[in-house]
C-alpha cells in the first residue's frame, strides 16, 4: 500500500505586482519533480496566502515577488503562518531581492531565497534537501511535528 | 517514512477539528489522502457523525467555468447561512506523479469565511475524474458539520462519470463555443446529470447550447439514470419524475447563481421525499463496499504472489502461451493455496 506522503507546495504571488511567468515556471518544475503543486494565482493577501497554506497542509511556501515589497509582505506573512501553528513549514521566496535584504529574510524564518537565473532543479533539490527526502524519491519524508 | 500516528494522537486530532480547528481538519484530510493505516481509525471515529451533509458534484469540460461556478454557489450558500466544504481535483501526471492544482485562482472570494474549507486534491491514478480519497474526504468534511459540499470533478470532458457515485446531485457544465455543442455532450455525461448548467451565457450561441441540451434531453430514454451499474430499469415511477432542468449562468457576474442553489435544493427535496435519497445512499454504500473489498482482495493476492511470479506470468501471456484469463486463474489459485500454508503461523 501507498503511504507515502506527497511533498504539497503553494506558490502564492502576494502583493500587487502582475508578472507571474516566473511563479507559473517554478509550479511546473515541482510538479515535474513530482510535488503537488498548488497554485493561487496573482495579487494574494498575506491573510489568503496563510489560509491557503493550512487548508491544504502544505509542507513549502513558495512566495514570487517582483515588485519590491518583499520586506513588507513577507514579515507579515511569516507573522500568519506562525499563528496558525504553519511556523515549521519550508518558506521560499523567489523574484527581485537585493543582496542586503537576504540576511534579514533568513533572520525571520524564510529558508531559501532565489533570484532571477535560478536553475529550477537547485529549488527542487533544495527542497528535497532541506525535508530531508532522498534525491530523487518525490514521497516518503519525515513529517513534522505536531501543533505548534 | 510517513510516522505512524497512535490512536491518541488521532483522537486529539478529530476533537481538535470538531472545535473548530481547521488545522487539525487539514491534517485529517492529509492523513486520510495518504490512505496510510490512519484512514481506518480516522473513519471509524466519524462515520457515526456523518450523513447530514449534502454533496453536489461539478463536472464538464475544461473551460466551462467549473471553478468559478463553485465559487458562485459558495456565496449564495454561504448568504443563505449554510457552511461548505469545497473538493478541488485536478489530475496527477501519470509521468512524473506530480500534480498542478489551480482551482483556487478562482476561488478568492472564499477566503478568510470560516464556514468554508477548500481543499484541492490530486487524482493520483485514479481515472473516473475523482482523486482516490475523494469519499473519505466528503465523510471527513460531513463528521465536521459542513452543510454542503461541492466536488469539482476533473475537466477531462467525458470519463468523469465517478461522480454520480459521490454525489447527491451532479451538475453538467457546459459552454458556449466550445466546438461542436453536441459533441461536446458525450452519453456518460448527460445520463449522470441532475441539473444542466449552459455557463457564460452572455456569450454567443448560449441559446443554441440550450437548444441542443433540450433536444438530446428529448432524446435521452427515459429509463437511463444515476449511479450506472446498479441501477434497474424497473424503477418505479417516481424515480424517473425529475427532469434536469437547464440553468444558464454567468458565473463570473453572479447571475444565475441563486437560481441554480434553488435548482439544487429542489433537486434534494425531490430525493428526500421520493425516496430515491435511500436508494442512491444505498448504491452510493454498495458501490463503496465494493471497492474497499477490491482493495482488501487485491492487497492480499499481491501480498502472497512474488513480484518475480507476476512478472513471469505476465511474460507468458505476452509469449501467448497461456491465455489472461488461466492465467489469473492460477494466480488465484496459488493465492488460495499459500494462505491455507500461512493459516497458524500467524499469517505475512
Amino acid at each position: 500500500m501507498n503511504t507515502s506522503r506527497k511533498v504539497r507546495v503553494l506558490i502564492a504571488k502576494p502583493g500587487l505586482d502582475g508578472h507571474d511567468r516566473g511563479a507559473k515556471v517554478v509550479a511546473r518544475a515541482l510538479r515535474d519533480a513530482g510535488f503537488e503543486v498548488i497554485y493561487t494565482g496573482i495579487r494574494q493577501t498575506p491573510e489568503a496566502i496563510a489560509e491557503a497554506a493550512l487548508q491544504e497542509d502544505v509542507d513549502v511556501v513558495g512566495l514570487s515577488i517582483l515588485s519590491g515589497a518583499h520586506m513588507a509582505l513577507v514579515p507579515k506573512i511569516m507573522r500568519l503562518l506562525r499563528e496558525r501553528g504553519m511556523g515549521d513549514v519550508l518558506v521560499l521566496v523567489g523574484g527581485i531581492i537585493p543582496d542586503e535584504d537576504v540576511p534579514k529574510l533568513r533572520a525571520i524564518g524564510v529558508r531559501g531565497v532565489f533570484g532571477p537565473g535560478t536553475l529550477t532543479s537547485d529549488i527542487v533539490a533544495f527542497i528535497r534537501r532541506e525535508l530531508g527526502l532522498k534525491d530523487g524519491s518525490d514521497g516518503d519524508h519525515a513529517e513534522e511535528g505536531e501543533g505548534s | 517514512m510517513t510516522r505512524a500516528r497512535t490512536p491518541e494522537e488521532i483522537d486529539a486530532l478529530i476533537t481538535a477539528a470538531q472545535e473548530g480547528d481547521r488545522r487539525a481538519l487539514a491534517r485529517l484530510i492529509t492523513l486520510v489522502e495518504n490512505e496510510g493505516p490512519a484512514v481506518e481509525a480516522v473513519l471509524q471515529r466519524l462515520y457515526p457523525l456523518t450523513g447530514n451533509a449534502y454533496v453536489i458534484g461539478i463536472t464538464g469540460a475544461p473551460g466551462t467555468g467549473k471553478s468559478t461556478l463553485v465559487n458562485a454557489m459558495t456565496r449564495e450558500y454561504r448568504s443563505r447561512g449554510l457552511t461548505v466544504g469545497i473538493i478541488a481535483i485536478d489530475p496527477t501526471s501519470p509521468f512524473s506523479g506530480g500534480a498542478l492544482l489551480g482551482d483556487r485562482v478562482r476561488m478568492r472570494d472564499l477566503v478568510g469565511d470560516p464556514g468554508v474549507f477548500i481543499r484541492s486534491m490530486a487524482t493520483r491514478g485514479s481515472l473516473g475524474g475523482l482523486a482516490r480519497a475523494t469519499d473519505d474526504v466528503v465523510l471527513l468534511l460531513d463528521a465536521m458539520g459542513f452543510d454542503r459540499i461541492l466536488i469539482e470533478t476533473v475537466g477531462v470532458g467525458q470519463a468523469e462519470v465517478d461522480i454520480a457515485s459521490s454525489a447527491h446531485t451532479v451538475i453538467v457544465v457546459e459552454a458556449p463555443g466550445m466546438g461542436d455543442d453536441i459533441q461536446a455532450i458525450k452519453a456518460g455525461i448527460l445520463e449522470i446529470a441532475d441539473i444542466f448548467v449552459v455557463n457564460k451565457a452572455d456569450r454567443e450561441g448560449a441559446e443554441r447550447t440550450v437548444m441542443a441540451l433540450q433536444a438530446m434531453l428529448g432524446l435521452a430514454p427515459r429509463t437511463v439514470s444515476h449511479h450506472g451499474r446498479r441501477m434497474r430499469v424497473d424503477m418505479p415511477e417516481e424515480a424517473r419524475a425529475w427532469v434536469p432542468p437547464i440553468i444558464k449562468t454567468v458565473a463570473t457576474r453572479g447571475e444565475g447563481i441563486p437560481e441554480l442553489v434553488d435548482a439544487v435544493e429542489r433537486h434534494r427535496a425531490y430525493l428526500l421525499e421520493s425516496g430515491e435519497f435511500h436508494r442512491r445512499e444505498a448504491t452510493r454504500v454498495a458501490h463503496e463496499l465494493d471497492h474497499i473489498l477490491r482493495e482488501a482482495l487485491l492487497q492480499r493476492l499481491v501480498r502472497r504472489i512474488s513480484p518475480a511470479h507476476l512478472e513471469a506470468t505476465v511474460q507468458q501471456v505476452v509469449a501467448r502461451r497461456v491465455d489472461p484469463y488461466t492465467a489469473a486463474a492460477e494466480l488465484m489459485r496459488r493465492e488460495e493455496e499459500a494462505r491455507g500454508e500461512d493459516r497458524g503461523d500467524g499469517g505475512a
